[in-house]
């Protein structure tokens, strides 16, 4: 379990902009966000020693950006083959390095043309090596249709139902309306929703989050440094990463999981809470990963902000909009701000805990939760200002 | 059947020192999984070792070739584009073997608003090329 609580910080964001087509490459993308990262801490880039980052063979490489931005020396540089559960991960990893002493000052970074370049959200090869053998022949190649199997399980274990789902779309929608960074602006209504276009049964084309060009950028020190930095450290009081039993070979293969109708939240909402020392009940909002409007209802229940089953109603009647009793992805999630595979989600909960969301501000804000991840396994950090 | 197999442009399994009995009984119509010779338990993926109790010594047994229902989804979008535009609407299914172990597989035989949780299925065969055959399920009314 995660033991250093209030011990580590993150002094500094950075973000490109987000768009379907940046003319960019991966690499300057990354570069951005990190100098910007960088920078909003008030350092410079000759002190950072470390830099970490995960990605699907999608991106530019920690040594990479490292020599693009001309870190001195990088002594941890490490980059994780994973899908968004590994969003928090990173963090997670930059704290482990630094109080192992391999580093002091680690940028944590994803980069994507998730877009214009590769877009996960698409096809496979379709040579079915591995364990895709058992899976691709039966034409069940894309996330949207592994997830809607998860999806369909919790319908049919529980009675979930498409409103539910809508109005979590609706919701996010409606918050990024108030941010100028988010790719969706427009506003949807519960028509809009139903009417668009059935993608993979039950999903619909707005369950399914965007695709983006872009990159995102967190600067990670211990607490007691970043006291004397540019803005109010963000504590990280606790975290987590991981998941159940068979997990399967790859993020794809899930057919030997217990049940469908839970995700991996289930399994490290223990270690989380304990690791912080506060509970669901003590959150102020949360930043959920949201790669489908599915996988809200699943990491509520799992983390215990409801009961199993109680995923659906809990999001209905504003309980999850900024003047509710859990406001949540306030910037309006990977469905409406844009997909940088979760880290976005950590952007936009430090601003919110320094109090820099502008008109998107909840008021009062003390902890917020973020998590990384919607299958087998993930990852989650619940943070303070 | 050689015109089909010149035309077959989805996905085909490529067969692995684990994967090849499975492959080869579906190529006679057997639908087979794997048990272990030790602790008894039957698993699906096949893999070298038991993940109960780590023996590595298994045999193939023919499963009944009956399940039920676990999930599914339908395919209405699809993806790539131009390999599935005349199969979708189409069903993929996660179905639970008689035996307890979980498969994926397609739904055939059956219209996509007809498939029902926990419907009764058995396994049926489709020769899609000379060498591959894929077990798909229908709905068991006997």
């Amino acid at each position: 379990m995660f033991a250093l609580r209030d011990k580590y910080a993150i002094a500094g964001i950075g973000y490109t902009d987000f768009s379907k087509k940046s003319g960019r490459t991966v690499r300057s993308l990354a570069s951005e966000a990190c100098i910007k990262a960088t920078a909003d801490a008030g350092l410079k880039i000759s002190d950072i020693d470390g830099i970490v980052s995960f990605n699907f063979n999608d991106s530019a490489s920690a040594i990479a950006v490292a020599t693009e931005v001309g870190v001195p020396q990088a002594n941890y540089a490490v980059d994780f083959l994973a899908g968004g559960n590994g969003a928090n991960l990173i963090i997670l990893s930059a704290i482990a390095a630094i109080e192992a002493g391999l580093a002091k000052t680690v940028l944590c970074y994803r980069a994507m043309n998730g877009r214009s370049g590769f877009r996960l959200g698409g096809g496979r090869d379709l040579a079915a090596y591995n364990i895709t053998q058992y899976t691709a022949p039966f034409g069940w190649i894309t996330y949207p249709q592994a997830m809607a199997m998860w999806c369909r399980r919790h319908m049919v274990e529980y009675g979930t139902t498409s409103d539910q789902l809508g109005e979590i779309a609706v919701q996010f929608r409606k918050n990024a309306e108030h941010n100028e960074r988010a790719m969706q602006r427009t506003p949807i209504t519960m028509d809009d929703y139903f009417n668009s276009r059935m993608i993979v049964d039950p999903f619909h084309m707005l369950d399914i989050c965007l695709e983006t060009d872009g990159a995102c950028a967190v600067l990670v020190t211990t607490a007691e440094r970043a006291k004397d930095m540019k803005h109010k450290p963000v504590h990280v009081m606790g975290g987590a990463y991981g998941g159940g039993p068979n997990q399967g070979e790859d993020l794809f293969d899930a057919m030997r999981w217990p049940d469908h109708s839970h995700n991996y939240a289930k399994y490290i909402a223990a270690d989380l809470w304990k690791s912080a020392g506060i509970g669901p009940k003590d959150i102020d909002l949360a930043q959920i990963y949201d790669c489908f409007t599915y996988s809200i209802i699943m990491q509520l229940e799992g983390l215990g902000f409801c009961d199993p089953g109680e995923g659906g109603p809990f999001v209905q009647g504003g309980r999850i909009a900024p003047d509710g009793e859990l406001p949540l992805n306030t910037a309006g999630g990977l469905l409406s701000e844009g997909y940088i595979h979760g880290l976005n989600h950590v952007v936009e909960a430090v601003q919110q805990l320094r109090g820099d969301a502008g008109v998107r501000q909840v008021p009062d804000v003390e902890t917020c939760l973020t998590t990384a991840g919607a299958m087998t396994c993930g990852s989650a950090l619940v943070l303070r200002n | 059947m050689s015109e089909a197999t010149m035309t077959y442009e989805k996905p085909l399994p490529v067969l692995d020192p684990e994967s090849t009995p499975f492959w080869e009984a579906c190529r006679e119509h057997k639908l087979k999984i794997v048990r272990c010779l030790d602790c008894g338990q039957v698993r699906f993926p096949p893999t070298s070792f038991c993940p109960h109790c780590n023996s590595a010594k298994l045999e193939w047994i023919e499963a009944s070739g009956k399940a039920t229902l676990f999930s599914w989804i339908v395919v209405r979008h699809p993806v790539p584009k131009d390999v599935y535009a005349l199969d979708v609407p189409y069903v993929v299914a996660l179905v639970t073997l008689e035996e307890g172990v979980r498969m994926p597989t397609n739904i055939v035989g059956c219209a996509p608003e007809d498939v029902t949780a926990y419907m009764p299925l058995k396994v049926l065969f489709r020769d899609v090329t000379p060498e591959i055959t894929l077990p798909v399920f229908a709905p068991d009314r006997g």
